[in-house]
């Protein structure tokens, strides 16, 4: 029992992308495991590949028993893929045995056994010193014996054997119509089945790997998608929905001045998730594509995710704006990548763009328009592939700006995304256009900024061929005025404003004119005034004299009068 | 040459009456399967190539590489190395009649 259990616990990397995530660790160690599926899913490279790690990087050398394919068309099947088994087999790391089986070539009388074959076997492994070994396809000795009996209890002796000589061991086996394999022998490898297929749906092949069985081990029983690139398979788990990325403090400009005013004069936070959503021709992918000037001229990497138009037609377009992304393009800061949505299912898709984050290490990411990365796959899918995506990116810190097109009545206003990740959203701009008089004017609002100070104001987004502006919009009435009817509005406004200083004026200068009629008139009677006073002053003189004189004459004829006084 | 020998064995044979039946059996040690099916082989030769045949026994279990070699999955297996081509039966060679087809004795067999 212990050694039982100990083998159970200790795990063989296969060095598989991915899938030593989704096995915890590995296959079983030192145990055989099951690969199941249809023709062409990709067993033998899954197969090679888990030798080819095994020899290359975790220091195991493997052999190889192939029962289908000769050994020189196996090197050249999968040289495409860098492996070079010439030289792996040169270097005593792999051996390849071709176990080949031809029912016409072979009379069968009466008992045998396939002790041969585990002599084969056994020779291999200790020329070698194998730790790994790959049967591909076992069951084809179902085709070259008669005697099915036989292979059945022999392989199942085979399989026992590999335990005992304590190699991990892959075996491939085709899939059945109801069973896992052809033969069954999902019956003998108990400790680990692994099941590859491949699909179409909606006209969309997907390779999917699935880990049917891993007996005493914690793995992931989710259908994963697995692509056979340039450097073999690989496998996208499904990350972790874990809350707890870093959140940065640091804020990036949006690449329009007057939109970082919207937000408090900084733009975005950084590692941020930012929807810009609106109706077609709204502007969203200049909007999208100021962002990432933006981050190219700070000296970062731009992923731009197209999923709608070529990149040369979007920078043919931005051009028309005054706006040049080339130079971007050349100094490798700014990556198109074009995503046709009818290519790949979500998973796929999801992949591609982990592959292409991994690859182009960006500090932005843009996908333009998102709603075209969702068009197959279910409302609960989308949800969880975008809730997936901008989690795998919030953890990387990388900011990203998706652009959504809003379907529907041009002149309704919905604020709202049919797949309802706007909630997974910190910051969500809506563009909307405006139609009256004639005219389509485009408005410009923050909808939502998570943890910052941003504008209520509703603003006119105006595209020239000199770039974008912002201009405030005219709010009065009752109502929004935009376009030629917000520029009449201001003329008019300028008009009346005219037209009042010139009243003033007007009032001023007749006020003056009174003043100075009036004064006229004060400094008239002021004169009078003095004429009067001046009058009086004589009137008074005079009449002092007069008395003055009548006083003289007085005391004249007194004295007069009394001669002797 | 060859296809004129496959096709008319029993004339080849009665013309080269002297050739030699080069017989490999390959077993894994002296298991009970290997010793019926040595026994059985040692019959039929006796019996229908009497001195014109040579039996090797090859112990895999002392030379395994051999059975990469000599690509034998199988055990027992015999091997007819000459005449050629070279034809490969399996099993205890219990079956007689089976293994003079497989031999390709039986048509030599009937016109004696």
């Amino acid at each position: 029992m212990d050694k039982i259990q100990e083998l159970q616990l200790s795990k063989c990397p296969t060095g598989i992308q991915g899938l030593d995530e989704i096995t915890d660790g590995g296959l079983p160690q030192g145990r055989p495991t099951l690969i199941c599926g249809s023709a062409g899913c990709g067993k033998t490279l899954f197969g090679v590949e888990f030798l080819v790690r095994g020899a290359t990087r975790y220091g195991e050398p493997g052999v190889l028993v192939t029962f289908e394919e000769t050994a020189s068309e196996i090197i050249q099947n999968v040289a495409s893929l860098g492996w070079n088994l010439n030289q792996l087999m040169a270097d005593g790391k792999i051996l390849i045995d071709h176990v080949y089986i031809e029912p016409s070539e072979i009379e069968e009388t009466g008992e045998y056994d396939l002790e041969a074959l585990f002599l084969r076997l056994g020779y291999a492994i200790k020329k070698i010193g194998a730790k790994r070994v790959l049967l591909d396809t076992i069951e084809v000795l179902f085709s070259g014996l008669a005697n099915a009996n036989i292979v059945r209890a022999e392989i199942r002796r085979l399989f026992h054997w590999l335990k005992d000589e304590g190699v991990t061991a892959v075996i491939t086996g085709e899939r059945g119509d109801n069973t896992l394999t052809r033969q069954g022998l999902e019956e003998y490898v108990s400790d680990c089945v692994i099941k590859l297929d491949q699909r179409t749906f909606e006209d969309i092949a997907t390779r999917t790997l699935q880990v049917v069985k891993y007996r005493g081990s914690r793995h992931s029983n989710n259908e994963y998608p697995f692509l056979i690139e340039e450097t073999g398979i690989s496998v996208l788990p499904v990350t972790s929905l874990k809350l707890d990325h870093v959140v940065s403090n640091e804020r990036i400009s949006t690449g329009i001045a007057q939109l970082d005013e919207m937000f408090g004069g900084q733009g975005y936070y950084r590692g941020s998730s930012i929807l810009v959503t609106g109706r077609a021709g709204t502007g969203k992918t200049t909007l999208a594509a100021y962002f990432s000037q933006a981050t190219c001229l700070r000296g970062e990497r731009c992923l731009y995710l197209a999923t709608e138009e070529s990149p040369q037609q979007i920078l043919r377009n931005l051009n028309s704006i005054g706006m040049d992304l080339a130079p971007y393009v050349e100094q490798g800061l700014l990556q198109f990548d074009a995503v046709r949505p009818t290519n790949y299912n979500l998973e796929m898709r999801l992949f591609k763009i982990h592959r292409w984050v991994q690859e182009f290490q960006p500090s932005t990411v843009i996908i333009d328009p998102m709603s075209n990365l969702i068009l197959t796959g279910s409302l609960m899918q989308t949800k969880n592939f975008f809730m997936r995506l901008i989690d795998y990116l919030k953890s990387k810190q990388i900011t990203v700006l998706m652009t959504n097109l809003t379907a529907g009545d041009a002149d309704h206003d919905h604020e709202q995304t049919e797949v309802g990740v706007s909630s997974l959203m910190d910051t969500w701009l809506e563009l909307q256009t405006l139609k009256v008089n004639g005219e389509r004017n485009r408005i410009i609002y923050a909808l939502k900024s998570r943890g910052m100070m941003h504008s209520n104001q509703v603003r006119e987004f105006i595209v020239t061929n000199e770039g974008v502006k912002l201009v405030e919009v005219y709010l009065g009435g009752g109502k929004v005025l935009t376009g030629t009817e917000r520029i009449n509005q201001e003329l008019n406004e300028q008009y009346a404003a005219k037209k009042r200083r010139q009243n003033f004026e007007q009032k001023k200068r007749e006020y003056e004119q009174e003043k100075k009629r009036v004064q006229a008139q004060i400094n008239d009677l002021q004169m009078q005034l003095l004429n009067r006073e001046a009058e009086l002053n004589l009137l008074i003189e005079e009449e002092q004299e007069e008395e003055k004189a009548l006083l003289q004459n007085r005391t004249f004829m007194a004295r007069l009068r009394h001669l002797n006084p | 040459m060859t296809d004129h020998v496959t096709d008319n064995l029993s004339q080849v044979t009665n013309t080269k009456g002297s050739e030699i039946w080069q017989m490999r059996l390959y077993v894994a040690g002296q298991t009970p399967k290997s010793l019926v099916a040595f026994s059985n082989l040692k019959k039929i030769c006796e019996e229908y190539l009497h001195g014109q045949y040579t039996i090797e026994i090859i112990d895999l279990s002392q030379q395994p590489h051999l059975a990469i070699e000599d690509s034998i999955v199988a055990l027992p297996t015999l091997v007819r190395k000459l005449p050629e081509p070279i034809k490969k039966i399996i099993g205890d060679l219990s079956n007689t009649e089976k293994v003079l087809v497989g031999l390709q004795i039986l048509r030599l067999v009937d016109e004696q």
